[in-house]
């Protein structure tokens, strides 16, 4: 049989693992480039700052982009604390026992739940049975558990990152766990906290099926005043204007696309960047 | 002493947190049994599961999700056929053979991938993708599940490449040295002993993949053409089960058997992906011993 020189081979292998890689990552990034490009035109300081009129096919975005803001806002308010909480007690306090590895399982699971599920469960909890109706409220609340998952395990990795030297020293001096916690290993494990947090925000940023049914609005006349307030949403306004009204202008709908765009990537990329220096500047 | 208090208080709250993971598993769980048994009871599991039949809102109705799991299936096994053999792949050329410099480079591009609202991929790939495949392959629609395959696989993607990565870089050091040793060159040993001991690592990813591509939603409904009949053939539109909910819900009569029903679907995606998560962690835990 034809057999390959070994040496050949690896460089045809690389060379297809290569194209791979590239293959794996031209799309999305077609997909930005063509968003920019048609999107930017639209960008003006009008678009950002005004209302939609005549039926959404003219005007500015304002509305959708406030919108956004507090309903992600309000659920990272929520849901930071409670998954910072929860990551200092499954790294700090959990023992190796059955009910800290349903915890973990409950978390995995949670992380896998599809989002039009979430939107489901908020629509049946926090609109219907709290009676908080389709509001800021009810859909935060929904994306707060959705992202829940994903808080505890990027604070649960700054902790565990702190190394075991720091809880012994000041353990060893007779400071009790909580303070050691407190004054010790949280700002230490702050900056990995944070840029997981912006990640997070970024990423609520963009959902779109969990606030469906809890908190988005066709459209709204006016900006919220209360977070019961049900309020226009920026992924859903783009699902809205691409789909659902006909002879929508191309290029507001780019525009919107651009604008959810930029806000998402700008977070993470902020994220991103804020990781590499503060690991390039940590003291152990 | 007041310290001594304080410290016991928050210790408590720490602990309620921890647990809340599992009460809202359980909230989950419990509403979606309780609005999708009171749907069952009605309607039956059989009749709903295997019913080919979805006429939500015709006397008598009819609520047959099999096209829809049909649907889900399909779309969800073309995008693995892409994303899968792709995503591995570039896993090992970004953990094995790029330098470092590139390295960090493409983890930070991947990570901002992930971040791409799906809405955003939807809707270009409706304005681009969709005209394209049907000019190419002379359909009716570009409406397709082919099409929805190809976006979905360049949403999974991220996830595949990311945790295969990791598992393929926390291979024992000495496992390559060793195959290096005895003359093998480094593909031989990327190929023969990389691949093998990184494969539990491997697998959870494709499953961790599968189960973003089944939950996946907005994309779907934009793409795929939401015809709820049984496909003959990848290049006929279908509708999936996230999809469903996502259009219906709005115009359901809360606390209705629609409405139920929908939710009945909700229990059914919940299940799916409760075992591709289970195991896929499986999985993960073999790999990190």
């Amino acid at each position: 049989m034809f057999k390959l020189n070994p040496k050949l081979s690896q460089k045809i292998s690389y060379s297809i693992l290569f194209c791979a890689t590239i293959l794996a990552i031209i799309p999305v990034a077609v997909i930005i480039f063509i968003i920019i490009k048609n999107g930017a035109s639209a960008i003006t300081w009008e678009f950002l700052t005004s209302m939609p009129k005549n039926g959404m096919r003219g005007g500015g975005i304002l509305p959708a982009i406030i919108g956004t803001l507090s309903i992600v806002m309000c659920a990272i308010a929520v849901t930071l604390p409670i998954g910072v909480c929860a990551a200092i007690y499954l790294n700090e306090y959990a023992k190796d026992n059955l009910l800290t590895r349903i915890i973990k399982l409950a978390i995995v699971n949670l992380a896998g739940v599809p989002s039009v599920v979430y939107g489901l469960f908020g629509l049946g909890i926090f609109v219907m049975f709290l009676k908080l109706g389709v509001s800021i409220i009810a859909g935060a609340l929904t994306l707060a558990i959705m992202e829940l998952p994903v808080i505890i395990t990027t604070a649960r990795g700054a902790l565990n990152s702190v190394p075991y030297s720091f809880r012994e020293a000041s353990l060893s001096l007779g400071v009790s766990r909580w303070q050691t916690i407190r004054h010790v290993v949280l700002p230490n494990a702050l900056p990995g906290i944070l840029t997981g947090a912006i990640l997070s925000i970024a990423r609520i940023s963009g959902e779109t099926a969990p606030i469906m049914f809890t908190a988005a609005a066709f459209y709204v006349p006016h900006l919220p005043t209360s977070a019961f307030d049900q309020v226009m949403a920026l992924p859903y306004h783009l699902y809205i204007i691409s789909t659902q009204i006909p002879g929508m202008p191309k290029n507001i709908i780019f525009g919107t696309a651009l604008v959810l765009l930029m806000m998402v990537l700008s977070m993470s990329l902020i994220a991103i960047i804020a990781r590499i220096y503060f690991r390039k500047r940590r003291k152990w | 002493m007041k310290r001594k208090i304080i410290d016991t208080i928050i210790e408590k709250i720490i602990f309620f947190c921890g647990i809340l993971a599992i009460v809202f598993v359980t909230l989950i769980f419990g509403f979606l049994l309780k609005e999708g048994f009171a749907f069952f009871k009605e309607y039956g599991v059989i009749s709903f599961i295997a019913g080919k039949l979805w006429y939500p809102t015709s006397d008598p109705a009819q609520f047959g999700i099999l096209s829809m799991i049909v649907g889900s299936l399909l779309v969800t096994a073309g995008a693995c056929v892409i994303a899968v053999p792709i995503g591995i792949m570039a896993a090992l050329y970004i953990s094995e053979i790029a330098p470092k410099g590139v390295r960090d480079v493409l983890k930070s591009f991947i990570e901002l991938m992930a971040a791409v609202p799906s809405v955003v991929i939807g809707f270009v790939g409706m304005v681009t993708l969709v005209p394209l495949v049907r000019t190419i392959f002379d359909l009716p629609t570009g409406l397709t599940a082919f099409s929805g395959s190809i976006m979905l696989a360049f949403m999974a993607m991220p996830t595949i490449v990311t945790i295969s990565e990791d598992a393929i870089r926390s291979v024992p050091w000495s496992y390559k040295e060793g195959a290096l040793a005895l003359g093998a060159t480094k593909w031989q040993t990327i190929r023969r002993i990389v691949l093998k001991a990184a494969m539990p690592g491997i697998i959870a990813a494709v499953m961790l993949g599968i189960g973003r591509v089944v939950g996946e939603t907005m994309a779907v409904m934009m793409i795929t053409g939401n015809a709820a009949h049984i496909p003959s053939s990848i290049f006929e539109p279908v509708r999936t089960m996230t999809a469903t909910i996502a259009a219906e819900m709005g115009e359901t009569v809360r606390g209705g058997m629609h409405y139920r029903a929908l939710f009945a679907i909700g229990l059914v995606l919940f299940i799916i992906t409760f075992i591709v998560n289970f195991i896929a962690d499986l999985f993960l835990g073999k790999s990190k011993k």
